[in-house]
């Protein structure tokens, strides 16, 4: 039973949820409780994307777009057509679903530096046909979202939709880890390290990169969808290029093939440009520079490269509690 | 052929020039690296603006100009010295991150240097259009055109003929086995960012006469470059080339009989519909992967 408990999946669930639990305690306004429902949605796209970067080894510089699709679809069906919001919200979502099987298969037949540019560029036109059909988006000045609402019921506050947050989270957590213990993905894990060889195993490549292509969709339109309602906004800007990157980077800061770390990136990156406003002019100067330098001195993430630490330390008090060595 | 077609045919390949460039400076540093620069763009933005500091500063051409390309070479030098060296071995989406850093960093510190705005660069001779088969073409595009094609020139003389050139292209083939011929591999690199550089800023200021420049030119143009090496084949100059104008002269005739809202989104459509065929560009290396 403690063992189980020990484990890093049951372990870091707990560790996770009592985060979660404890964090209100800390959060003194309705700013900080704002910046923490930012921090979970970004952490349910990251956990997404980790399971296709991390762990499948493919690269996608155009999640922003599916992001944007889903924040989209729900306020354009909700608001301009009057759909109720949990509706809306699962028909972008089946929608989101069905177009990244569709481009899915032939995109991530493409590998390295020619996938970053297919995905990039499927980012790029999600982002001008959203910003051209303003008929429909609202154009470059974007379009104003109902709340949600179930029946009569509408979500309102930011403590409430804080505890949503929180527990979508956490059960995208506990997606996540099931799918990488599961044979599934174990398979994204052996086509990760060899393409040919997991083929030659057995393992249908193509179809579990497009598996996972697609739940890695179906969490970022989640994300939002959800986006969209709590804000009662939705602009261009969470569907540009440059946001799709700020994904990666969480990903990749946090530690690729974590799904903690996923989290961490979420977290340290969403807080990050709010601590830099202190920087005035050189916010942009030094978000680069913190870009570069974490990928420069911890190319493997925050997390791994912690664990790594840990670790050898770990092995370093046991060697000298050894009187033998 | 009507006017109108030839008009297009003119800017698309004007565009598609500056596109070559920079596609053949990203090739540059695919070869040397396998590294994909995605702060390509910023040497466009810095060549451009630099000249335009320079000039109005009162210097002539004839020295603004060379200056202004040194200026980027450095810059590109520095990237490699400093962000690209200490991260060697890295994983490919890491060194986007690293790469895409840098350029919002130099992005950030062009605004400080110099401002938000828009700033005209006066063409190297005259703004009077020639008339060609009923189109017009101003000077400024024949010097693109020209200069472009020297570079073309010169980069198939420096590859084919010199032995730095020749030491380059071996350690695009086979790094290890360059290395034990006696190549400086590591000086190579080096060099590369900074002939990449030199080449951007070339394109940054052949254009800003034409489409002005200003501290954030470089976003869009890095893109589309990017998408005109992946086009051609990433590593293939002959494929840089063919990319860079093929994407130019598609967009400028697409954004003049289709639309021009959809103008910046042809480059990705194109692109796209190329990789679902042919997954390697049209002049890329075909083959399978190595196990």
């Amino acid at each position: 039973m403690l063992q189980r408990l020990a484990s890093p999946r049951t372990g870091g669930l707990l560790a996770l949820a009592a985060a979660i639990v404890l964090l209100p305690f800390l959060l003194s306004n309705s700013y900080f409780y704002d910046i923490a429902i930012l921090v979970g949605l970004n952490a349910i796209v990251c956990v997404g994307l980790n399971l296709l970067i991390g762990y499948a080894g493919q690269i996608s510089l155009g999640h922003a777009g599916f992001f944007g699709l889903g924040a989209y679809g729900s306020a354009i069906l909700a608001s301009r057509y009057g759909w109720p919001p949990l509706a809306a919200m699962l028909t972008t979502t089946l929608a989101v679903a069905a177009l990244a099987f569709l481009v899915g298969r032939p995109i991530l037949r493409l590998k390295g530096h020619y996938l970053a540019m297919a995905t990039l560029g499927l980012g790029i036109i999600i982002f001008m046909v959203i910003t051209t059909e303003d008929k429909f988006t609202g154009g470059p000045d974007g379009l104003s979202v109902v709340p949600f609402s179930i029946g009569e019921y509408t979500l309102r506050g930011e403590r409430l939709w804080y505890w949503i947050v929180g527990a979508l989270l956490l059960f995208a957590v506990w997606l996540a880890l099931n799918l990488i213990e599961s044979p599934a993905g174990r398979a994204l894990r052996a086509l990760h390290s060899s393409e040919v060889g997991a083929e030659v195993v057995g393992i249908d490549a193509a179809r579990q990169k497009v598996m996972v292509f697609v739940i890695s969709a179906v969490f970022a339109s989640v994300a939002g969808s959800l986006a969209a309602h709590y804000s009662g906004f939705v602009t261009p800007g969470k569907v540009a290029f440059f946001h799709s990157i700020e994904l990666v980077t969480m990903v990749v800061f946090g530690g690729m093939a974590s799904t903690f770390g996923a989290v961490v990136g979420a977290a340290v990156l969403t807080t990050l440009p709010q601590l830099l406003t202190v920087f005035k002019d050189y916010e942009m100067m030094v978000f680069g520079a913190v870009m570069m330098g974490t990928m420069i001195f911890l190319p493997r993430g925050v997390v791994p490269s912690l664990g790594r630490l840990l670790e050898l330390r770990r092995q370093g008090a046991a060697s000298r509690s050894d009187p033998r060595t | 052929m009507s006017a109108q077609f030839m008009q297009y045919l003119l800017t698309g390949l004007t565009v598609g020039a500056i596109y070559a460039l920079l596609a053949l400076g990203f090739s540059i540093i695919f070869n040397a690296s396998h590294v994909i620069n995605f702060a390509q763009g910023e040497f466009v933005m810095i060549g451009g603006m630099a000249a335009v500091s320079l000039t109005a500063a009162g210097l002539p051409y004839l020295l603004a100009v060379p200056l202004a390309i040194a200026a980027a070479a450095l810059v590109g030098l520095a990237l490699e010295k400093f962000a690209v060296e200490p991260a060697r071995g890295a994983s490919v989406v890491t060194l986007i991150i690293i790469t895409i850093g840098a350029s919002i960093f130099l992005r950030g510190l062009a605004m400080l240097v110099w401002d938000k705005n828009l700033h005209p660069l006066k063409p190297f001779t005259g703004d009077t259009p020639i008339a060609i088969g009923g189109a017009t073409i101003l000077p400024q595009s024949l010097w693109v055109l020209g200069v472009t094609l020297a570079i073309v020139l010169a980069l198939s003389w420096f590859f084919g003929r010199t032995l730095l050139g020749k030491a380059m292209l071996a350690t695009s083939h086979n790094r290890l086995a360059a290395e034990l011929v006696g190549i400086n591999v590591r000086m190579v690199l080096f060099l590369s960012f900074g002939l990449s550089a030199a080449l951007g800023a070339i394109a940054g200021i052949l254009i800003a006469p034409i489409t002005l420049t200003s501290y954030d030119v470089g976003v869009m143009l890095g893109l589309k470059g990017f998408a005109a090496a992946i086009l051609g084949g990433l590593g293939s100059g002959m494929g840089a080339v063919v990319g860079g104008l093929v994407l130019g002269i598609a967009e400028t005739m697409s954004a003049g009989y289709l639309s021009s809202a959809y103008k910046d989104a042809i480059a990705f459509v194109i692109i796209l519909a190329v990789l679902f065929f042919m997954p390697s560009g049209l002049f890329g290396k075909r083959g399978g992967e190595r196990v």
